[in-house]
């Protein structure tokens, strides 16, 4: 078994103006996605807004900058993620299309490990 | 015997290799033991005769050659190459097995290279590395550049491969239909490249349209019940029959209108038409299935002037519905100026004026330019030809837009 983690990206003006009974709608999608993928998810969660994020780096005389903003600009933002369980890439992407992503879309990207 | 190992090389690499990397479950282990049997049938049909099955001695030696490095530590390998001499290659009484699981092994290898998460470009360098035997230097000319250029990009979708964890399967019959339309895209990309060879000197590149051809059989027999793919085999068939009749003896680029048609491949023609007519079968079309037929009409036409444009532009109507692409809509037009005449043409054409996949297209200016000439609109000819000079770099088409200007003049 390999590990996945799919990234849900989504324009986030698209989140912010849908009524509540759409995201409602959503994120009950999501519950059914879990339900379903039970046995494939090892973890998953939902991010706050990119407003919310804060980056930091080294910068060069050996301090921190702090800035708030994500890290990359984007009109699609991360916004979630879940971490699954698959044999292979096909088995992963079979997952991550029932991802809901009404918004945008996933990314699978596999879990590095190290021997 | 050079010539016996080169046309097993050509015949049999995709089948030899396919069911070695099932025992190494590694397609650069695989490769490597390939590439060691051939080396092996060079000096062993030299003096023990050619086997009656190429293809199998060849992966019977693969085989145990990849067990036999699978056995041992792969630094062991590296740091004591001369503890490995024990010979693998099988004696004139052993016996070499026959062909186990050998559809599913090909098709294995086909899906594995034309995998979707891969980027389109490593899916032909894969094709053409791994199913087509092609060394990196070969593959890396088909496509016009370097070889550490086609290197690095065959390296990156090999880790890919292994990192992302690419199966090596047939898919579920659910998903088969779309995952067999991007393996006959990749090797339609092959035929289009090597029939109309971008930049050069030569309009055809042969070694492309043969390996195009191959594919396409070894597709044929491995999905024999696949519309689609007897589509793209009649396509190619339909399509490469005039292929020595597309220039004359000087090279110079000859129109449909010119060709000797008694010099068309006759058979290939035969073969393609029974070929559209079962693709055609299924409903709807295929977008391969539609382009064999139009390839039909013209193939059929015992002369020029007897081609059914009608029909033609009836097939590019259904053709532009499921495949909506400019390039179609372009080919219709060009047709549809051939049968209803060159004003109805050069509306159809202008009305794509403004399409931006055909910004760069030296095929609309120089349709344009013909319409044109017919209509004795010879000034705007003239700047249609010349702006369809300035968009193609293929030095066998540029002699012909070259020569239809100066007869503008004439």
């Amino acid at each position: 078994m390999s590990q996945y983690l799919v990234l849900i990206y989504e324009d986030e003006t698209a989140w912010a103006n849908a009524t509540e009974a759409e995201a409602g709608k959503i994120l009950a999608e999501h519950g059914e996605f879990g339900e379903r993928n039970r046995s494939s998810l090892s973890g998953g969660n939902a991010l706050q807004p990119t407003s919310a994020s804060t980056t930091i780096r080294r910068d060069s005389s050996g301090g921190f900058s702090v800035t708030d903003a994500p890290f990359a600009e984007t009109k699609e933002a991360l916004g979630g993620y879940y971490l699954i369980e698959a044999n292979d890439l096909d088995e992963a992407i079979e997952v991550a299309k029932q991802v809901p992503a009404p918004f945008g879309g996933v990314e699978v990207h596999p879990i590095r490990t190290f021997d | 015997m050079v010539a016996a190992v080169a046309d097993a090389h050509r015949r049999e690499w995709a089948f030899v290799l396919a069911a070695t990397v099932r025992v190494t479950g590694d397609i650069n282990l695989g490769e490597e033991c390939v590439q060691d049997a051939y080396a092996r049938a060079l000096s062993a049909w030299a003096s023990a005769g050619v086997p009656a099955n190429p293809g199998a001695w060849l992966t019977t030696v693969a085989r145990r050659r990849a067990l036999d490095l699978k056995r041992r530590d792969a630094t062991a390998r590296r740091a004591a190459p001369l503890l490995l001499d024990d010979d693998p290659t099988p004696g004139p009484d052993d016996q070499v097995g026959d062909r186990p699981d050998i559809d599913d092994d090909r098709l294995r290898l086909v899906f594995t290279c034309c995998h979707p998460a891969l980027s389109p470009d490593a899916r032909v360098a894969l094709t053409l590395r791994l199913l087509c035997g092609l060394t990196t230097g070969e593959v890396a000319r088909a496509f016009l550049v370097t070889e550490s250029t086609m290197a690095a990009r065959i390296s990156r979708a090999k880790k890919k491969i292994t990192t992302a964890r690419i199966p090596y399967r047939v898919p579920d019959l659910a998903e088969l239909p779309a995952r067999v339309g991007a393996v006959l895209d990749v090797v339609h990309l092959l035929f289009t490249t090597g029939h109309s060879a971008p930049i050069g000197d030569d309009l055809v590149r042969r070694d492309l349209v043969e390996r195009a051809l191959d594919l396409t059989r070894m597709l044929r027999t491995l999905l024999p019940g696949d519309a689609d793919v007897a589509g793209l085999l009649a396509l190619i068939l339909l399509t490469d029959a005039r292929r020595d009749t597309r220039t004359d003896d000087d090279g110079r680029l000859l129109l449909l209108a010119e060709q000797d048609r008694a010099r068309w491949d006759h058979a290939a023609i035969i073969e393609g038409v029974a070929l559209v007519r079962e693709a055609l079968r299924r409903r709807p079309p295929g977008r391969f299935a539609l382009m064999a037929a139009i390839a039909a009409v013209h193939d059929q036409a015992p002369h020029y002037t007897d081609t059914d444009w009608n029909e033609i532009v009836a097939l590019y109507d259904l053709l532009v519905q499921l495949w909506p692409s400019p390039v179609v809509a372009l080919n219709r037009a060009a047709a549809l100026g051939l049968a209803h005449g060159p004003s109805a043409g050069l509306a159809a054409l202008d009305a794509l004026a403004e399409e931006p996949q055909l910004a760069g297209y030296a095929y609309l200016p120089a349709a344009r330019a013909d319409f044109l000439s017919r209509l004795g609109r010879t000034d705007q000819a003239r700047l249609a030809y010349a702006e369809a000079l300035l968009l193609t770099e293929n030095t066998v088409e540029r002699d012909f837009l070259t020569d239809r200007l100066a007869q503008l003049d004439r």
